[in-house]
């Protein structure tokens, strides 16, 4: 089975629909680099922040050259702090955060 | 002399670990406070759920007889199901004497699970403070750790603090005694909560009303990551995840939401979910490393207890109930060196001894290698559930063969792979296969 051939019915965002969360006033996760000579941009070529996260949080803008963080889906499942193979991404609990 | 410190022993985390650790101590008469930065307990848990009856039961008897007992429904059937894309082999064990004495176990919901055992923790004369998200340890010029810092910049002391803050503890890599874990060392558990009303969920698993079922699947349901899928029943939901090693996720690609999509889509599991509205997504890490890669148990003035520590069994679907056990012990220890009136690694370490007595960490060892096994021996992935598939799909077709023939069939398929490559593979599972 490839994994471009998976029937999706119900989307990650439909599913962060069904959350709850009280909104953090400020982000939690931040990119060491996110400029030109950041690694999203240099070396990373399957950016997997972007394609594993279980929220959706990292998407490539193609536009503007760089990774975006909507920090507000963050599922806190923890798995960004390893999941970048350029040690690029700073995740730290937020504290009180779901509602 | 320095002054007294507040509390005997500061917990963080108030998950099962921590929750077990106070427990344990505030009945002894010790003076503890439990942290717990979610807004309250069990706010940021995941889990399956099934929990073992057993472990709980010692710290709470006959808890599952409270009229506010936070359990779902007590378990009578377990299944192991083996998937190909379009087939699959069950094989499943039902008894109602899964009832008798101490039930086996219950499906649970975590955020009313924790919630209850943190008011039993009350009860017993524990302070336990949500809201609050330490963030660093404090240590003396000894390098003994003496006590905690909070995020909003309080400092509160103790004679012990105990790490039950889960799988990646960050409070015992601030406290120096590990590394931030590897990708190799966690699996992404993801779960949805699905609702159907329980007269259907009792129909569609053939369940006694009230009573609930378990079902793990292998196969082409983990796309030959690493791991597996389950099915447990709650009282009016299901409670359907996937968990999968993180480096397996990596390399493909696959977000753990579209996952439980192709999960959804197996008609093992689409007839049963069939109908039902998606309440809840979460997910979470699961520690794998395992026994090789736990950290120092004990400190000075410290100890590490439940998924911060790793133990899990990922061979069963274990981890709540390790962490409750390696919770009491800990509680049991700090009581010790309470007496003794010293907090020293060499006093402390006494908590390694208590859990290599118990069942934490001889099971621990006893899979250590299994995963690596697995892992190394591409067939299991998908050979054998293939041939599970492929025996089953011959044993029950009257086409007219002599059954003779059909047995010369399967014992083809094992001769293609080599008997001495499946004798291998099979070997380390002796293990688990109890
Ligand atoms: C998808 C999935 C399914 C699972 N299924 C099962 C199952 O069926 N049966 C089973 O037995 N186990 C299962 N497990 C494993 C089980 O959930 C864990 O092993 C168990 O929760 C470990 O308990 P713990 O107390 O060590 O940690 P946790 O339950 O993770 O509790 C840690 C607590 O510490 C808090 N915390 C963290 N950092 C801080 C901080 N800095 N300050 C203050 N508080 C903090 C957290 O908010 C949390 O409440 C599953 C896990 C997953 C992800
Ligand atoms: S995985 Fe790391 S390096 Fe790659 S795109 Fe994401 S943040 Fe950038
Ligand atoms: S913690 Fe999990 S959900 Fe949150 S950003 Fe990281 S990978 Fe995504």
């Amino acid at each position: 089975m490839d994994i471009k051939d998976i029937k999706i019915e119900t989307t990650v965002e439909a599913k962060l629909g069904h959350i709850e969360w009280k909104k953090a006033p400020e982000t939690h996760i931040t990119l060491k680099n996110s400029g030109a000579d950041s690694p999203c941009v240099t070396s990373c070529k399957d950016k997997p922040c972007t394609t594993v996260c279980p929220a959706k949080v990292y998407e490539w803008e193609a536009a503007h050259n760089k990774v975006i963080v909507n920090y507000e889906n963050c599922i806190e499942c923890g798995a960004c702090r390893m999941l970048c193979p350029f040690d690029n991404i700073v995740c730290e609990w937020p504290g009180a955060a779901r509602a | 002399m320095a002054e007294e410190p507040s509390f005997d022993a500061i917990v963080v985390g108030a998950g099962p670990a921590g929750l077990a650790a106070a427990i344990t101590m505030a009945r002894a008469g010790l003076k503890v406070v439990v942290l717990e930065r979610g807004e309250y307990p069990g706010a940021k848990n995941v889990q399956g759920a099934v929990l073992y009856s057993k472990m709980l039961h010692e710290l709470v008897p006959e808890f599952w007889k409270a009229a506010d007992a936070p359990v779902e429904r007590p378990i009578v059937e377990q299944k192991t199901c083996i998937t190909t894309e379009d087939s699959y082999v069950t094989v499943g064990y039902k008894s109602q004497k899964f009832l008798e004495g101490i039930p086996n176990c219950y499906s649970i919901i975590r955020v009313h699970f924790d919630q209850w055992f943190a008011k039993q923790a009350e009860a017993a004369g524990a302070e336990v403070y949500c809201g609050m998200m330490v963030r660093d340890v404090l240590k003396d010029a000894t390098g003994k750790v003496i006590g905690i810092k909070t995020a909003e910049g309080d400092e509160l002391t103790a004679n012990v603090v105990i790490a039950c803050d889960g799988v990646n503890s960050i409070i015992a890599q601030k406290a120096g005694f590990i590394d931030e874990l590897k990708p190799s060392e966690v699996a992404l558990g993801s779960k949805e909560v699905i609702a159907l009303p329980s007269s259907v969920i009792e129909d569609r698993f053939q369940l006694n009303p009230g009573e609930g079922a378990t079902m793990e699947m292998f196969g082409s349901v983990s796309l030959g990551m690493l791991g597996y899928a389950f099915l447990y029943t709650n009282k009016e939901s299901l409670a359907l995840g996937v968990g999968c090693k993180l480096t397996d996720y990596q390399k493909k690609g696959l977000r753990p939401s579209d996952h439980l999509e192709y999960v959804k889509s197996h008609p093992l599991v689409k007839k049963l979910i069939s109908g039902g509205k998606t309440l809840e997504y979460s997910s979470h890490l699961i520690p794998e490393g395992g026994y090789k890669s736990m950290p120092p148990l004990a400190k000075a003035g410290f100890l590490v207890a439940g998924d911060a520590a790793q133990m899990t069994n990922p061979a069963y679907r274990e981890g709540s109930n390790l962490a409750m056990t390696a919770g009491k012990l800990a509680g049991e220890t700090v009581i010790e060196a309470k007496k003794k009136g010293d907090y020293s690694e060499a006093t402390l370490s006494l908590y390694k001894k208590k859990l290599e007595e118990s069942y934490v960490l001889p099971d621990m060892e006893d899979i250590q290698d299994l995963e690596h096994h697995v892992e190394n021996s591409p067939g299991f992935l998908e050979f054998y559930p293939k041939l599970a598939c492929e025996l089953a799909q011959l044993r029950f077709s009257a086409d007219g063969v002599p059954k003779r023939t059909h047995l010369k069939t399967a014992i083809g398929m094992v001769a293609k792979r080599g008997f001495f490559r499946v004798a291998k593979d099979l070997f380390p599972l002796r293990k688990v296969a109890i």
